[in-house]
């Protein structure tokens, strides 16, 4: 069963072939015998999942045909589930049980979907590799002394060990796209402001988006197609149609224009990434697309920018955990002060402070305009960049990533040498522009994701895009070795 | 550029992070290296150009100011550490 794609398998329960109940026993199964091998769950809710199978086969009996019911996913630990532990992979939060749901988890338990659990991630979601969750690092599956990429990794990891059909992701600056890149299968983030940030734990407010980590892009349409829409719960939600993703998933990309940007091309990344990109690109060509130069002249200082507004952001959404009114208290509080400084010192771990530092200091009298207000200028240039090559091309593809994945503990020595591991997939960040990657070859039997970016709101094409490629290619079919069979 | 001692430590109270003497040199040397790798932004002209506080040409939405939540004190208050009569139980803050 676990070899079907999400819509193969919504199609076999439509057909009655097997049973929710019996679909998210097996996938229950797996979890519980090889997830110890790649940590991807921080919490299995194996009871309220078979509950909900139950009452999913109650519909899908009554004739109830949506796509997603009884469909058994996994939730990136950053969102809000009620009555479930939510502990954004943060000691902070390891004892906090949520008392509501997110609009994400909301909308995809109204649309059918059973959850089997909380994935591991990043703590807070700040990383590249998974190497900084208070639970241990998640493992690559195709090779577990490897990262699957951060902060999204466990949810990665688990899509591609196929623990679980799909399953949710956060990306503030790649961390869907860069584990799904590293991990073989397809990640998508939208364009910021399509999905609802409600109980979704904040991070970066201006960078954070919602989105997907599913096999196929196809199966990535069914999942945003629930989870998509405007929400009074969050402010800076976009009150815009939701198109109909699936309809649209087979129009024809014959005359597409594709923009290469020199800059994602240069001496970072590695040889034989480069060789699989191109081949990539040659296989769109003889899909009947166009591919030429552009130019994102302000990318290279994408990182720099980032790592000011983010840890800005940071600094004050993380200034909520204080051990008054939920998390982590210290047993040593001392006055009120103490209590603070000590909950947050013991509670939080050590790239999480970093950043928390580095955003207070950016943000601090007489740094606000040299650090904060400054990167948010260069900010405007780099989605000017983007802009620009929008009025020439219609979609922009490039590598995710510089390398495959990379072995645990190979980049933890200096901050900034994992920093520049988003050098490719953060500019889409922020810009708020929609971005996708979807596997594309190996190197080193390591996957290789290609990425593909659009305009503001052009989930329905970038879907499309990928699915005609997908359809061409099986790179997206392959499963890790004999292990995760 | 490094930063100073007195300049972390000052970061650290701001941001109610309690650091211990042992754990400064790290820290130093990590966060004065962040600070030169985003210190090449200064070298950017930007002249006229307006900060992007946010992504999309969006204005802060309003609504009626009426009620539409529902008090669930006792719901919110299960996660606290103390809590007594409704109110969350902290060390003393005045003498």
């Amino acid at each position: 069963m676990h070899t079907k794609t999400l819509a193969e398998l919504s199609a076999a329960l439509r057909a009655r072939e097997f049973s929710s109940v019996e679909l998210t026993s097996h996938y229950l199964e797996r979890i519980g015998r090889l997830d110890a091998s790649l940590n991807s769950f921080v919490t299995v809710t194996a009871d309220q999942a078979l509950a909900a199978a139950a009452d999913a086969d109650v519909r899908i009996a009554a004739g109830d045909a949506g796509p997603l019911v009884g469909i058994p996913i996994a939730h990136k630990d950053i969102f809000c589930t009620a009555g479930v532990r939510t502990s954004c992979g943060s000691r902070m939060l390891d004892n906090f049980v949520s008392p509501y749901d997110a609009t994400v988890v909301a909308r995809l338990r109204a649309a059918g979907a059973v959850m089997l659990g909380k994935t591991n991630m990043d703590e807070f979601a700040m990383g590249s590799s998974n190497e900084t969750s208070y639970y241990g690092p998640v493992r690559n599956p195709w090779d577990t002394s490897r990262v699957p990429g951060g902060s999204s990794g466990g949810s990665a990891a688990a899509v591609a060990a196929r623990l679980a059909p799909g399953a949710t992701g956060t990306d503030t600056g790649g961390s869907i796209r860069q584990p799904a890149a590293l991990t073989g299968i397809t990640g998508l983030k939208p364009t910021y402001g399509r999905v609802s940030r409600y109980g979704m734990i904040a991070f970066a407010s201006s960078l954070d988006q919602a989105g997907t980590l599913t096999v196929t892009a196809e199966d990535a349409a069914l999942m945003l197609a629930a989870m998509a829409g405007f929400d009074g719960n969050d402010s800076t939600s976009v009150d815009r149609d939701v198109p109909d993703y699936a309809l649209h998933l087979n129009d024809s990309i014959a005359g597409l224009r594709i923009g290469m940007p020199v800059e994602f091309f240069d001496e970072g990344l590695e040889q034989e990434n480069r060789g699989v990109i191109d081949q990539a690109l040659d296989a769109y060509r003889a899909l009947g697309c166009e591919v030429v130069e552009v130019s994102l002249p302000n990318l290279a200082l994408s990182v720099p920018t980032y790592y000011v507004v983010a840890p800005a952001e940071c600094s004050s959404n993380l200034s909520r955990f204080d051990g008054v009114r939920f998390g982590y208290r210290t047993d040593r509080a001392g006055d009120l002060r103490e209590m603070y400084s000590r909950s947050r010192a013991e509670g939080f771990g050590d790239e999480v402070k970093r950043r928390i530092m580095t955003g207070t200091y950016a943000l601090s009298a007489g740094y606000y305009d040299a650090y904060y207000l400054k990167a948010q200028q260069v900010r405007q240039l780099i989605s000017a960049d983007f802009h620009a090559a929008f009025e020439r091309v219609d979609v922009l593809m490039g590598p995710t990533t510089p390398t495959p994945a990379f072995e645990i503990g190979a980049k933890t020595a200096d901050p900034i040498t994992m920093y520049l591991n988003d050098i490719y997939t953060i500019g889409v960040n922020l810009a708020g522009l929609p971005g996708m990657s979807i596997p594309c070859g190996f190197v080193d039997g390591l996957p290789v994701g290609l990425q593909l970016m659009g305009p503001a709101f052009s989930e329905s094409r970038l879907l499309q895009v990928a699915h005609a490629y997908q359809k061409e290619t099986s790179w997206h079919r392959q499963m890790p070795g004999a292990d995760f069979d | 550029m490094s930063l100073s001692k007195a300049e972390v430590k000052n970061i650290a109270d701001l941001a109610r992070l309690e650091l211990g003497d042992d754990e400064l040199p790290d820290v130093i040397e990590n966060l004065s290296r962040i600070i030169d790798f985003v210190d090449q932004l200064q070298a950017v002209d930007t002249d006229g150009v307006e900060p992007m506080a946010h992504p999309l040409d969006m204005v802060q939405r309003l609504r009626e100011d009426v009620v539409t939540e529902r008090n669930q004190r006792d719901l919110y208050q299960a996660n606290a550490a103390a809590v007594e009569a409704g109110l969350y139980l902290v060390p003393k803050v005045i003498e």
